[in-house]
């Protein structure tokens, strides 16, 4: 790991330091984690009167479980079409006010707020507007001959939390197009124009290809996002349904928790999240490390 | 709570009059709800100096249960918690972190009579002693309300509500024909109203064991062909366009499908009267849940919903004091008929009841006592006197995810129902596990 | 731009117009519903134009609050955002700059092992830990305190790295001549690095106070009074009531409140926030 070449000697300061961040790390990430992990061997009554060793079986009994598979599988849809619509829309907001010279400050602080809004909160307004009595979305849709129903209908369900995650989500991208689109040398497209590119050619050409670091890495900060910060998002939309076909891996570590009060099988469903997390940040550390190593 | 302890220790130390105890309550009440039951506290509060009553809104029921048992692990727990009906296997099972009403009655209480509560009401929180568990606070069941403006649009008689599902149909077809409404009816807690009310009312097995009653470890039955006919009727009602699917849980879009005249009938708890009310224009009028004739034992009696008060182990003396003090305020019948005329919540106490009819009550507010007429309609049976299982918070979850497969076409009613009851005995056998 | 094509100029701009339409729209209809009528939603379809009871509604919730939707006055809950967004946010800031400070100018024993304890905790999400968590909350006494509010989540490893790669980016030749002058390594932090890193400071406080705002899961679980409510998980409390409905009109107007004071900190210090939000994933 890199140091400076020039460091400063002292036996105790860097301890002091440093103390108050590992105090936090220690007491209120580390230690509630190996309680998790211990929990997630144990059975337990939720009151925590009597617990009993299991040994693996939450864990075997998870795999064994078909809805636990099939949470594993609406998480991946949820997450793929979340990344692919937040960053699609992302990407053609990003090329077109790189295209307008005037004005595109303006037009950037009209897109990203929405950064801005809790998850929670991003939640109730789509929830709000697609409401099957009142939502105005519902009523459009009727209009044109679509019985929208996201109680009853899985694929209207998913497509309320997708849409409403990745409206939260589009800011984020946006920027992060923007940036990788400025980084692009002006000569590269010019050079494709002289040689008779239409735009269209010269995109996927040239600024794609250009850009595909920027695409990979907001895949995986995307993924990262879909599978944990839309807990709001679930919760005040479909709270997981109909019949769990909203109902991602995080969601359902809080349902079996808090409102199932199944502390060991919760546990064990956080130590897979725990996996998937240290996964998921270990290919976006190499990232930044290769990032900062320029 | 080390402010409440010493509060406590002051109140049984010093002679001072100022010192009062301190008694913590956490409840589910939000909405005019929560507002009336902050009144009654304040009354209480008034009433006497020795204890001081705080109420606490903890969000929905679920959020209410499981932020308690959070807080008893944690040595934070109230001194009071507000748990819905389905959770009541869970705190049964809790011994030692709760502390059962009757014996806290018997070690502090003064004036407690568990007689003078209604017997289909606190017939669901004892145990096979006949001990009371927990306290009482807010009972319903469901009811049907209906749209007395839709029904003469469509040239019924707005006086007459429907008495059996054959009715409920052939009325919504006529509402639908002459256009006085889109839907012929919608419904709040699926569960509740349409599987487990909808077994009590037809005097059907709703699980083994008494429904649960005897014993921890039993087994769902509601997969009977009566239920399997009644879900799939909904499930054809739905794509007729009669029956309205109004959400899982307490079901979200049912009330508005009715406040907003789209639905002309409506069931859901009797607590909702005061919304139904307060948020309709046309007039409304009440009746008891539809029945199939052809069941033998229909109509039998409704069950409860709603929550009780459970006292919490691990606090002092001085505080249950307290408890049993409020508790003997609470159940009195003024009180009582107070909570009860406002919310439309079940009188718990034959005093309560008595008082309201004598107040005018049910004269003045025709309807008002469709719910307890019901709930007491015949002599409760093992098959009606309520429901008592573990996990059943996660097993209602269960109900309303079937009842969607069903809905959607994934499934058949019987089907959903076998289903649902394998998972849910899965559910059961884990409960009994963790707490065996 | 390469060329010149008044099209493509003006499919940029509708692109952008409809961009902007479908990211405001949500809010519009919250706006306009916050300013109607309870009984308005409970009969059809929500109306595109604001209604006349705005300024009643929001002076409602603010001042003397919805006790029918057990909320206190939303002026509360916002001061107690307010109080935990900028708590959470001096503290990440504060200890995370301290320990970077450390790993990035000391060579010392455990150095990597203690920076890596702090990377750890980027794979320990909320929801993994939090009954644990409010456990360890709890038996310290601080449950409905502005410290359990904030203090279980200052510890940061984005923030750590963000300033250990900024450090890194200092010449060594300032810290020698610090060195060859006699300062402590105190006194080159306050006179050197700390100024150094105005702009980064400022930048992740954009990040940190929305991250700290927006808060959801962790108060609902560690606060039972009301007095220490935040909006966030105040709005949700009012959607769900028991055997009640809804009061859109007020739900409405928390969520615009609630959104404000975090947009407003995002639209001001736009290039901060691009800056904060860009660097830190770098």
């Amino acid at each position: 790991m890199q140091t400076k070449r020039m460091t400063f000697r002292s036996h105790w300061l860097p301890y002091a330091l440093i103390a108050p961040q590992l105090a936090v790390t220690l007491i209120f990430f580390i230690w509630p984690a190996a309680q998790a992990i211990r929990q997630s061997f144990l059975r337990e009554d939720p009151f925590g009167l009597s617990s009993r060793f299991v040994g693996l079986a939450n864990y075997t009994r998870l795999l064994d479980n078909p809805e636990y598979l099939e949470s594993f599988r609406v998480t991946v849809v949820f997450s793929t079409a979340t990344a692919a619509l937040s960053m699609g829309l992302a990407l053609l907001l990003a090329l077109a006010v790189d295209r307008i010279i005037r004005a595109n400050q303006f037009y950037t602080t009209l897109v990203i707020w929405p950064y801005a809004v809790a998850p929670a909160v991003a939640g109730v307004l789509w929830w709000f507007m697609f409401n099957p009595t009142i939502g105005i979305f519902t009523y459009i849709l009727e209009v044109v001959g679509y019985d929208w129903n996201d109680r009853l209908n899985s694929a209207d369900a998913m497509t309320l939390v997708v849409v409403a995650a990745s409206w939260k989500q589009i800011s984020y991208n946006f920027l992060f197009f923007v940036a990788g689109l400025q980084s692009i040398p002006m000569s590269l497209r010019e050079a494709a124009a002289i040689d008779g590119a239409g735009p269209v050619k010269r995109f996927f050409t040239v600024v794609f290809p250009l850009l595909s670091p920027t695409t990979f890495f907001l895949l995986v900060v995307n993924i990262t996002y879909t599978m944990f910060d839309t807990f709001g998002i679930v919760d005040a939309t479909t709270a997981g349904g109909p019949n769990r076909a909203t109902n991602i891996l995080v969601y359902k570590v809080y349902q079996d928790g808090f409102i199932g009060l199944n502390l060991g099988s919760s546990a064990a469903q956080s130590v897979i999240l725990m996996l998937i997390v240290m996964a998921l940040t270990f290919v976006q550390f190499r990232w930044i490390e290769r990032r900062v190593q320029y | 709570m080390k402010r409440i302890l010493m509060a406590g220790l002051l109140a049984s130390a010093a002679t001072s009059a100022y010192a009062q105890t301190e008694v913590t309550w956490w409840h589910a009440m939000g909405g005019e709800l929560g507002a009336k039951l902050e009144e009654i506290v304040a009354g209480y509060n008034a009433s006497q100096d020795q204890y001081n009553v705080t109420p606490v809104y903890k969000g929905s029921y679920t959020e209410t249960m499981t932020s308690a048992i959070a807080a008893f692990r944690a040595g934070e727990q109230p001194d009071i918690v507000q748990v819905f009906e389905v959770g009541t296997g869970t705190m049964m099972a809790a011994e030692g972190a709760t502390y059962p009403v009757y014996q806290l009655m018997a070690d502090h209480g003064a004036n407690f009579d568990p007689k003078a509560f209604l017997p289909a009401v606190v017939g669901y929180y004892t145990d096979t002693d006949g001990n009371m568990l927990s306290m009482p606070f807010n009972s319903s069941t469901p009811i049907l309300y209906y749209n007395k403006a839709a029904f003469e649009a469509a040239g019924l008689d707005p006086e007459t509500a429907p008495k059996t599902w054959a009715e409920v149909e052939a009325f919504s077809r006529q509402i639908l024909d002459a256009d006085a409404a889109s839907c012929g009816f919608t419904s709040g807690w699926i569960s509740w109203a349409q599987l487990e009310n909808f077994s009590a009312w037809h005097n059907l097995q709703i699980g083994t064991q008494e429904n649960g009653f005897a014993s921890m470890d039993s087994e769902l039955t509601l997969n009977g062909p009566e239920q399997a006919r009644h879900w799939e009727n909904l499930a054809k009602w739905q794509k007729d366009g009669i029956f309205k699917y109004g959400g899982p849980g307490g079901g979200a879009d049912a009330a508005p499908a009715f406040y907003a005249g789209d639905c002309a009938m409506y069931m859901n708890s009797s607590a909702s009267r005061a919304g139904v009310m307060a948020n309709t224009e046309f007039e409304v009028g009440m009746g008891m849940l539809p029945y199939y004739e052809d069941i033998e034992g229909a109509p039998q009696n409704s069950i409860i919903g709603g929550a009780t008060l459970w006292v919490l182990g691990g606090q002092t003396d001085a505080e249950y004091e307290g408890v049993a003090n409020f508790f003997s305020y609470l159940s009195s019948a003024e009180v009582q008929a107070d909570w009860h005329q406002f919310s439309g919540y079940l009188p718990i106490t034959q005093a309560a009841y008595e008082l309201s009819q004598e107040q005018g009550y049910y004269d003045q507010n025709p309807g008002a006592d469709v719910a307890i007429k019901q709930i007491t309609l015949n002599e409760p049976t093992v098959n009606s006197k309520g429901l008592r299982f573990g996990n059943y918070v996660q097993i209602r979850g269960v109900i309303d995810e079937e009842f969607q497969a069903l809905l959607a076409g994934d499934k058949t009613a019987q089907e959903a129902l076998d289903a649902l009851v394998d998972r849910g005995n899965v559910l059961i056998k884990d409960f009994v596990d963790a707490n065996g | 731009m390469v060329e010149n094509r008044p099209f493509l100029t003006f499919l940029a701009h509708l692109v952008m117009v409809l961009g902007v339409l479908f990211v405001a729209f949500p809010v519009w209809i919250a706006f306009v519903a916050s300013t109607h009528e309870p009984g308005t939603f409970l009969s059809g379809v929500v109306p595109m134009l604001p209604g006349k009871a705005g300024w009643e509604t929001y002076r409602q919730i603010l001042f003397s609050g919805v006790s029918a939707s057990g909320a206190p006055p939303i002026w509360l809950m916002m001061k107690n955002s307010l109080i935990m967004a900028l708590s959470i946010t001096v503290g990440k800031i504060t200890i995370s700059i301290l320990s970077a400070f450390a790993i990035v100018y000391f060579r010392f024993p455990f150095r990597v092992a203690a920076f890596w304890l702090i990377f750890i905790t980027l794979m320990l999400p909320v929801e993994v830990r939090i009954v644990p968590t409010f456990k360890v909350v709890a038996d310290l006494g601080m449950l409905n305190s502005y410290a359990g509010l904030s203090i279980p989540l200052i510890a940061s490893a984005t923030a750590t790295f963000l300033f250990r790669q900024f450090f890194l980016t200092i010449p060594d030749e300032l810290a020698e001549a610090a060195r060859i002058d006699g300062a402590s390594p105190m006194k080159f932090f306050r006179d050197m690095v700390l100024p150094l890193s105005r702009t980064n400071i400022a930048a992740l406080f954009v990040i940190l106070f929305i991250y700290g705002w927006n808060q959801y899961v962790w108060p609902m679980l560690i606060t039972t009074d009301p007095d220490h409510y935040t909006l966030v998980m105040g709005i949700k409390r009012m959607v769900a009531v028991a055997d009640s409905d809804p009061q859109w009109n007020y739900v409405m107007a928390s969520v615009v409140l609630a959104m404000l004071p975090p947009v407003l900190v995002v639209v001001g210090m736009q290039r901060l926030f691009v800056k904060g939000l860009v660097e830190q994933e770098k």
